[in-house]
Parts: C-alpha cells; structure tokens; sequence
C-alpha cells in the first residue's frame, strides 16, 4: 500500500510545478491560518433580524416549516401543536441535549425518548448547532448530546434552533464551530450535517419527489430568546 | 415505487457491517471527507453500519474549508439549479467517546487510477472537475445521443475528455470527436475546465498516433480538398443534395445507403430537402 503511496507522490511531485522556498511555504501558513475567504454572497450584508427573516424565507423556499416560539419553555406545545396540525403522533425520539433536557415535557401531552432514534421512530427532536441564512441551512454537529442519525431516520425531523444561532454565511459557521471546540481536544465534530430542505430525488423518471431515504418533512422551531 | 424503495433500502442500510461511500471532496486542511447529496442515501451508507469506507480520486482534495465553501456555492446550483443540495456532510473519523451512533471505524482510500499522470499533462484541467454535469445539460450533442452513448461512468462533455484521459485515448478516440466544438460546455461550466481545447487536443493526438480510421482520415483529406475550392464544393454539395432529395423524396429518410452504413445501421439518414443553405441564400437574396 505503502509502495501505491510512494509512486503516487512522486507522479503529483513531478506533475506539479513546486518552489520550495520559505516565501511560499509562509504564503501556505498564513492561509490556513487566517481562514481565508472565497468571495462572500452580498444577500447576507444585512442585520440579525433581517438574517432571521432571510433564514426562514430560504428554509421554506426548499420545503421546510418554519415557526417561531418566545421562549423554549414553548417548545412543547409549539412541537406538540405542529403534530396534531400534521395527524401525527405525539411520542419523539429527542436529542440527549442540555438544552431540551431543561425543558418541562411533562406538561404538554408529548412524550418524547431521550435517546438516539430507533428504525421505527417516526419523528425525532434535536438541536443545532447553528442555521445559516444564505441558503436556509442548518448546522447539525454530532457529539453524545447529538447523535447524526437523529437527522435521518424519522420520517419528520424537528429541528430546535436560536435565533442568536442563526448566521449569515457557510464560513461564520466553520469560524463559530472552531472556536466552540477549542480546548476540547478535537478541532471539529466527527461529524457535521448541513441540511438544506428534506430528503429529495430527481432520479425516478426525472419528476420531484420527497422523503427518499432521509426525512420527508422537516421542521424548524426558531427560539426567540436563548 | 419511491416508498418501496425507501423500505427495502432501509432495512439494507440497518442490516449492513459496512458502508461504502464515495466522497465529493476531501479537505487537506482537516482531514475531512465531504459528500452531497439530496437523497440522504450517503448519510444512512456512513452512519450506521460498523465501519465506513470512504473511496475518492486524488483529485478530490481541495486545500481549505473555507475554498471548499466556495466551490459549495456552485456546485448545486450548477447541477440541478438548486442553492444548496439537501444533504452536505463532513466526516472526521469514526464514533468517539460518547456518541450514541456513528461508524466505529472510518478508512479513506485514496485511488489515483491515471489522474496523478494527468498533472503537467494537455488535459490536467479536468481534475478540477467537481462533477457538476452543468456541461451534460448545455451539449447539444449529448441532448440528442444520451448518455449511454459515451460507454463509460462519465458521459457528455466530461466524459468525452476524462475517459480518454483516465483510460487511454486509444479506448476511447472516437468520444474527442463527438463534438461539434460549439463551446457550451466551457461556457457554462463553474470549474472554467477549458474543455474544447482538449477536445482538439486528442484529436490532434488521434491524427499524430495513427489511431484516426484510414476511411476517415482520407474522408477528411478529400473534403478539404474540396473545402479549399468553393466553387467546386458548391458545385458538388448541390450535386449530392439533389441527387439524395430525389431519391429521398418519398420516405423523407434512408434506412440504408453507400458509405454510410454505419450510421444507418441504427439510424436513419433524414434526406435533404432539396437545395443546400449556399444556394437558397443566393436565390433569395437576388429577389
Ligand atoms: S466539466 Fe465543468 S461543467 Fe462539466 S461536470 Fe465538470 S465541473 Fe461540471
């Protein structure tokens, strides 16, 4: 395997024209360094409210509901309501997450798992790490309070995000992980899902259709405050 | 048929030890793999059986996050218009301590097949291709042969460059010459792959080599031959039209014909209507 290795680097060495001089080893350095940025889209030159109202209209330009609670203490009436509004049942898988454990389920009449989801679990719960407005994407980075296959399995996916959470471009996003994961001993998630609508195939006879593998609705609950 | 699918597929995704997955991008900046897609097939494939492989072209490796991003940009909105594919993922490795789900093991396999060969070479250009298909889309000669046609994974425009340069011209000449040069391709593609150019590039080589056909090279002598004398060529393209239009007049196409049975041995030749553009433009252009 090592001899594959060998040869492959010597090819690319010989096809690629290389100075190995200092200045452009230091030109290298300071790139990766200062994350330097392509060029950035001009739609998200614009304050955190207007990137809250751009986050939604894009999310639900790629067929995502999209609704907005004052508080999570919210959070279960307002999952609870969109599921009755969808004949669905109230019972969720929900995300291990510090902050959806604070919240008083009992009160409502959801009954959620705490626990990565099962085969047959119909909707699941989570948080995000982050939503990106440019393009109404979410963020999704897995750890023990993230399990990534809460993303995937339900047929409805729930997603819980601030909106101090929601941010103008792809690279804010990276710069917010890296810097949340300093000091943790990995520099990024194992794992990190950006989700941008619900699970789409153009593949059968070249007509839209949704819910393919992934889920078929998505869900976004948008959190005013915290 | 999409729900069956759905069910079938996924007791196969929950069944499986391994799961094989390609990569659109690997990033030398972190170490991650990155796939995209809209179906979240890729997602099911890499998070739960054990072990996830992950099998990519070298060439797949861009340096940074942030020119990853960049690229993110185009590539949805080039393939199929959309802003953002649905599903993007980034992967760092296998379960760590903690997760609740996840591969326990994550192996990358880099494959070089041909592509290190390619640097420095006429058509290293078509490494940076990102898999887009935008070129598929705005080829003409693609919209009316399909993409079986091309007899390889990658078709249209693309394919017509990278097979050759992956397989070797001499399994693949006659693709370079699928192409009317008309430029689209180079057009619209968001990589800017100069795609025409080596296109000419190979059937130059296919010249140089000996591989180009004896028929069609001296086929080609003969046109310019004529092609160098307009009179003449005009004398006998309306010779040769009228000749077929005659004959044509009744079916208004040839199942059959001298010289051409390898292209009417499955299709057929629509005949010419009677008087070539030279001509018509002459006449109308008098009156
Ligand atoms: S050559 Fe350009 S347009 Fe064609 S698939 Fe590659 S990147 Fe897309």
């Amino acid at each position: 395997m090592s001899e594959a290795r060998d040869a492959i680097f010597t090819r690319v060495r010989g096809g690629i024209p290389r100075s190995d001089d200092a200045a452009a080893r230091r030109a290298v350095a300071e790139r990766l360094a200062g994350h330097t940025r392509g060029l950035q889209p001009q739609r998200i030159a614009i304050d955190q409210e207007a990137l809250v109202d751009l986050f939604a209209e894009n999310a639900q330009a790629v067929d995502a509901t999209v609704s907005f609670i004052n508080s999570a203490g919210d959070l279960p009436d307002a999952i609870a309501d969109y599921l009755r509004s969808r004949n669905m049942p109230a019972q969720a898988a929900i995300a291990p997450h510090p902050d959806l454990d604070g919240i008083d389920w009992s009160a409502s009449t959801m009954e959620v798992h705490r626990r990565a989801p099962k085969a047959d679990d119909r909707i699941g719960i989570n948080r995000c790490f982050a939503a990106v407005a440019e393009t109404g994407t979410l963020v999704m980075a897995s750890g023990p309070d993230s399990p990534a296959t809460m993303n995937f399995l339900p047929e409805t996916h729930i997603a819980v995000v601030a909106a101090s959470e929601i941010i103008g471009s792809y690279e804010d996003m990276w710069d917010r992980l890296r810097s949340a994961n300093r000091g943790s001993g990995e520099a990024l998630p194992r794992t990190v899902n950006m989700i941008t609508g619900t699970s789409r195939t153009g593949d059968i006879e070249q007509t839209l259709q949704t819910g393919v593998h992934g889920p078929k609705a998505l869900h976004i609950v948008v959190v005013k405050e915290g | 048929m999409l729900a069956d699918a759905r069910i079938v597929l996924r007791e196969q995704f929950l069944k499986a030890d391994v799961g094989i997955t390609g990569a659109n991008f690997l990033i030398a900046e972190t170490g991650q793999t990155v796939i995209v897609t809209n179906e979240g097939n890729g997602d099911l494939t890499q998070l739960l059986p054990r072990v996830h492989i992950a099998l990519a072209g070298i060439e797949k490796v861009v340096p940074t996050l942030e020119d990853t991003m960049t690229i993110m940009r185009v590539l949805a909105r080039s393939a199929t218009g959309q802003e953002m594919s649905s599903y993007t993922t980034f992967s760092a490795g296998g379960r760590r301590k903690g997760d609740l789900d996840g591969p326990e093991a994550f192996h990358v396999v880099l494959l070089d097949n041909g592509r290190s060969k390619l640097l420095g070479s006429p058509t290293e250009d078509i490494l940076r291709c990102i898999r887009c298909g935008c070129c598929l889309n705005a080829c003409p000669v693609y919209g009316k042969i399909g993409g079986h046609a091309y007899g390889s994974t990658y078709s249209g425009p693309v394919g017509a460059v990278l097979t050759p340069s992956l397989a070797g011209l001499s399994e693949a000449h006659h693709l370079p010459n699928a192409s009317s040069l008309c430029g689209r391709c180079e057009e619209v593609c968001p990589m800017r792959i100069p795609i025409p150019k080596m296109l000419r590039h190979f059937r130059e080589e296919e010249v140089a080599s000996g591989m180009a056909p004896a028929s069609a090279r001296r086929g080609i002598a003969l046109w310019a031959w004529f092609a160098s004398r307009p009179g003449l060529y005009r004398t006998m393209t309306s010779l040769t039209t009228g000749v077929l239009s005659l004959f044509g007049r009744k079916r208004g196409r040839f199942s059959s014909l001298p010289m051409a049975g390898a292209w009417t041995a499955t299709r057929d030749l629509a005949s010419p209507q009677g008087k070539s553009f030279q001509s018509q433009w002459a006449r109308r252009s008098k009156s």
